[in-house]
């Protein structure tokens, strides 16, 4: 990809990136630095402490930091000490001014990221805990390390938004990884500069339509572009924003954004989603009227030139990712608390403390326990004493200092789908496989499951549907998925065991329905040929069973096929042969074995 | 608080303000849910509100805001001993309290609790009045509504249901009025609102980022703006607020004054009906809100164009879903609206 835009390294842009968030950390909000641990990401955030100022350190934390931690809360020490309520400060407070540093950023959880959104939000720390009510200014950027590898382990969307530049390492070699066109200095001058940076109108202008252009939805993107352009004039000694500095904020800012491709034609095999913006040809240009027609066409050009420094900042492999964009699109990983985390007592992670008497089934918090005994010491002591009771323990505590330990565990189901959309399956049941999967889809609705999609068709596998609650998504997928083409069998299972491993090692328990008529007739390498096909797929079944997944087939044959129940033999699976059946019995029997 | 973005400068968004504004006039409407997109400006309309309301009339000292017209059953102990024996209360003018229930918040600050100071410098039992004490008579505003820890959702329905909150702790025992107008906002994506607590809500607004390049350039030059100097902008749209505050005040006035004919509720019925909402709450809220609206456009009393506006976010969040059905809850009460009314 090479754009009108000049060639610029990718360590450089990183390095860019460094230095404007070091010019403006608040404004900016921060940076989401995709990178597994390694020399680059920690060469990246020495550049990063070298170009802060002095004083500002990096603040880390930690992935599972607790609430009094993060946010502040009662002193226990100082507090018994001095005689008097004393707070202490929390890591948001403690980095007011500074940037902190976030750990293992992609499994966060949507509460942890709510608490950090809400202060990047309104720059200060709102508490409310242990008897304290204190508002305290938190203003600070955030460096968010997403070690993410597979494509769902991403940011939580809500702190994404809010952080001015995406970032990804990943492909940057470490002898890249040197040197830096600014220093410290550099952003010192920035600083004093950034206050009186204008940004004109054709600025906004060309910043919004090329978000509107690349499909981004959040209003804060054109808004972060117009930040980071102010910060690279700043950084360049210009009192004005040029087009130079929207073209780093379109490839800083907007690129990483963009869900569609400008101004390129929707895959024709696939609806155009509701909400994905005309492309810019399109748009009329709303004020020519008004404005004097010189300053449209510049106001065109600019928008362009944003347009093509994004476009030259996205990597081929992503162009490649934006093609199946309608499907990619608004995918969020943290799809909710409730139904997908069992609260339960005993087992699973901690997930903070609460008031609570340790009753069967709940694990007592001794020294929550304590430390919520412990300022009333010297109340109760008084009160026993006036009583006259005597022997009295050292510690006072009462009931309703117990504290419990809850705990979260992950054990959802995830339903993964896995259809034949071949050409002898498409013939006879495909609609029929539809109408039972759109059935289940309801029944997991009611349940808070997650689905799956998977089809397989012509020469592989493919992943239509990660897991989703979106009943709407997977209605969607479902619909626009085409039948014909060979039968690559021993593809699709391969995919459903790698999936429901991905479920497994995140908690949750997969169970798969495989729609087939066992009829394979293409090998995994792609190439035709009856036997060799299904002989690998009897294999992959094997896979199924060595996993010990729940599993189910559906033979979808006009007539029950032998080699499906075989198939399902192999596979341990419950074989349910569909010769006249509808939709309402294999929900019927898919429940049944998803509760067995 | 730092300065706030002026509530009249938020650019579109209609719906959401619309009905901000009605719970503002008519609290028994009962509350506000914000549900969509993220920077639409959900959490910077709630906190412009602030600004925005009227003050009130309230006891001088009572840590409760209250009301000194209330009969003595919506008063808190302090006041109603003081009453009894001073026959009248002494009261002056506050702002309407908007609180912010901030995630990570403990019980003990949410519902109130012991004084840890009193306690630990004189060794003395008071209480220490909770959010829920401060948000009496006003308004609690809980950000990202759907990531809010289920304790604290089971301990604010019940007060919220009663009006009533009730603290037992150290052997002391504390009863105090608590009605607020509850304000939630979230993103769906977060996961959604527990069956009950969107029950809670009044009504229900879903907004969405503006499509159209102008509106999202008005949006991003004035928050812009607001941003290289707050002062100076919320000096600018002064006026404006002033405007809505003026509105806001002489839509209470005369929200008595009102009328709902005898057709209108005949509509509002059957509206309710073709969309089988359970129970009168919905019909109830409907009428409310549509008097409100009424009331804040100087109207005299309900017609159908009130209903017609307010149908969606009244009646939206009570429809059963039919997890099929593509088209969104919206769809199906404009479609209602649309069959009823006649185009």
């Amino acid at each position: 990809m090479s754009g009108g835009a000049p060639e610029v390294s990718r360590w450089d842009d990183a390095a860019l990136a460094a230095t404007l968030l070091a010019i403006d950390p608040i404004g900016l909000g921060g940076v989401a630095l995709r990178a597994l641990a390694g020399p680059v990401r920690e060469r990246w955030l020495e550049l990063l402490q070298e170009l802060l100022s002095e004083g500002t350190a990096l603040r880390r934390i930690p992935l599972h930091v607790t609430d009094g931690r993060l946010l502040g809360g009662l002193d226990l020490a100082a507090t018994l000490r001095s005689g008097r309520p004393v707070a202490e400060r929390g890591l948001l407070v403690e980095a007011d001014g500074g940037v902190v540093v976030l750990a293992m950023a992609e499994r966060v959880s949507p509460t942890t990221a709510a608490r950090l959104t809400a202060a990047l939000d309104v720059g200060e720390v709102v508490l409310e805990r242990d008897g304290l009510a204190l508002r305290t200014p938190a203003r600070f950027g955030v460096v968010a390390l997403d070690e993410g590898v597979a494509d769902d382990e991403r940011l939580p969307t809500a702190l994404l938004d809010r952080l001015a530049i995406p970032l990804d390492l990943t492909e940057i070699a470490p002898r890249e990884a040197v040197g830096s066109l600014f220093d410290a200095d550099d952003v010192v001058a920035a600083r004093a500069r950034l206050a009186q940076v204008q940004a004109g109108e054709a600025a906004i202008e060309s910043l919004c339509a090329a978000a509107v252009a690349l499909g981004i939805g959040s209003l804060r993107a054109s808004l972060h572009g117009l930040r980071v352009a102010r910060a690279a004039a700043a950084l360049a000694g210009r009192d004005e924003v040029t087009d130079a500095d929207l073209a780093v904020a379109g490839r800083l800012v907007l690129a990483p954004r963009a869900t569609v491709l400008p101004m390129a034609e929707p895959p024709p095999d696939q609806e155009v989603p509701e909400d994905s913006p005309p492309p810019p040809e399109d748009e009329p240009p709303s004020n020519e009227e008004q404005s004097e027609e010189e300053t449209t066409i510049d106001e065109q050009t600019l928008t362009d030139l944003v347009l093509e420094a994004a476009k030259a900042a996205m990597p081929a492999h992503l162009l490649a990712q934006l093609a199946m964009a309608g499907r990619s699109r608004g995918r969020s990983r943290s799809s909710g608390k409730a139904g997908m985390i069992q609260q339960g007592s005993l087992r699973g992670r901690p997930a903070g403390v609460r008031r609570g008497e340790p009753r069967a089934g709940a694990r007592m918090n001794v020294v929550e326990t304590l430390r919520a005994a412990a300022p009333w010491q010297r109340l109760r002591r008084a009160e026993s004493q006036a009583e006259g009771r005597e022997g009295r323990p050292r510690v006072e505590v009462r009931a309703e200092d117990f504290r419990i330990t809850r705990y979260k565990q992950r054990s959802e189901t995830t339903t993964i789908f896995v259809v034949d959309a071949s050409g002898s399956s498409a013939l006879h049941r495909l609609a029929e496989a539809k109408g039972a999967i759109e059935l289940l889809l309801a029944d997991c609705y009611v349940r808070r499951d997650r689905v799956a999609l998977i089809a397989f068709r012509g020469r592989e596998a493919e992943l239509l549907l990660p897991p989703t609650r979106s009943l709407v998504r997977a209605k969607r997928s479902l619909a626009g998925l085409p039948g014909g083409g060979g039968t690559p069998l021993a593809a699709g299972l391969d995919a459903a065991v790698a999936l429901a491993d991905g479920v497994r090692r995140r908690g949750g328990t997969p169970v798969l329905v495989l729609l087939t008529d066992g009829r394979a007739n293409i090998a995994r390498d792609g190439t035709g040929g009856r036997a060799r096909a299904e002989e690998e797929a009897m294999v992959s079944a094997r896979l199924v069973r060595a996993a010990e997944l729940t599993a189910l087939l559906v033979d979808t044959s006009p007539r029950p096929q032998e080699k499906a129940a075989q198939l399902a033999g192999e596979m341990g699976a419950t074989y349910l042969p569909l010769p006249y059946a509808d939709a309402s019995v294999v929900s019927r029997a898919v429940q049944a074995a998803g509760q067995g | 608080m730092s300065v706030v973005f002026p509530f009249s400068a938020i650019v579109g968004q209609d719906e959401m303000k619309m009905s901000i504004l009605i719970a503002a006039v008519d609290p028994s409407v009962g509350g506000v849910l914000v549900f969509g997109d993220r920077g639409t400006g959900k959490s910077t309309a709630i906190r412009a509100l602030a600004a925005l309301l009227p003050k009130m009339r309230a006891v001088v000292g009572c840590a409760y805001n209250c009301d000194p017209e209330a009969p003595d059953s919506g008063l808190c102990a302090a006041c109603r001993d003081a009453r009894a024996t001073k026959a009248s209360l002494k009261s002056h003018q506050t702002p309407v309290p908007v609180v912010d229930l901030p995630l990570g918040a403990t019980e003990d600050r949410v519902i109130g609790a012991l004084d840890l100071e009193s306690a630990l410098t004189r060794g003395e039992k008071a209480f220490e009045p909770g959010l829920l004490a401060r948000a009496h008579r006003g308004f609690l505003y809980i950000d990202e509504a759907n990531l809010l820890e289920d304790h604290l959702v089971d301990a604010l329905l019940d007060v919220a249901a009663s009006g009533q909150n009730v603290v037992e702790r150290e052997g002391l025992s504390v009863r105090h009025p608590a009605r607020f107008v509850l304000v939630g906002s979230g993103n769906p994506e977060e996961g959604e609102l527990r069956p009950q607590l969107l029950d809670r809500f009044g009504l229900s607004v879903e907004v969405k980022t503006p499509e159209d390049l102008e509106t999202r350039m008005t949006v991003v030059r004035r928050r812009d703006e607001f941003e290289r100097d707050p002062e100076a902008f919320v000096a600018k749209w002064k006026r404006k607020d002033g405007k809505i505050r003026r509105q806001l005040e002489s839509a209470k006035a005369n929200l008595r004054d009102v009328t709902v004919p005898d057709p209108t509720l005949e509509r509002a019925a059957q509206l309710c009906m073709a969309l089988g909402t359970d129970g009168l709450r919905g019909e109830l809220t409907l009428i409310r809100a549509a008097r409100a609206l009424a009331a804040l456009e100087g109207d005299d009393s309900v017609g159908d164009t009130h209903l017609k506006r307010i149908a969606a976010p009244a009646l939206r969040h009570r429809l059963r879903r039919n997890p099929l059905d593509d088209a969104g809850s919206t769809t199906r009460v404009e479609r209602a609206v649309e069959e009823l009314f006649g185009a």
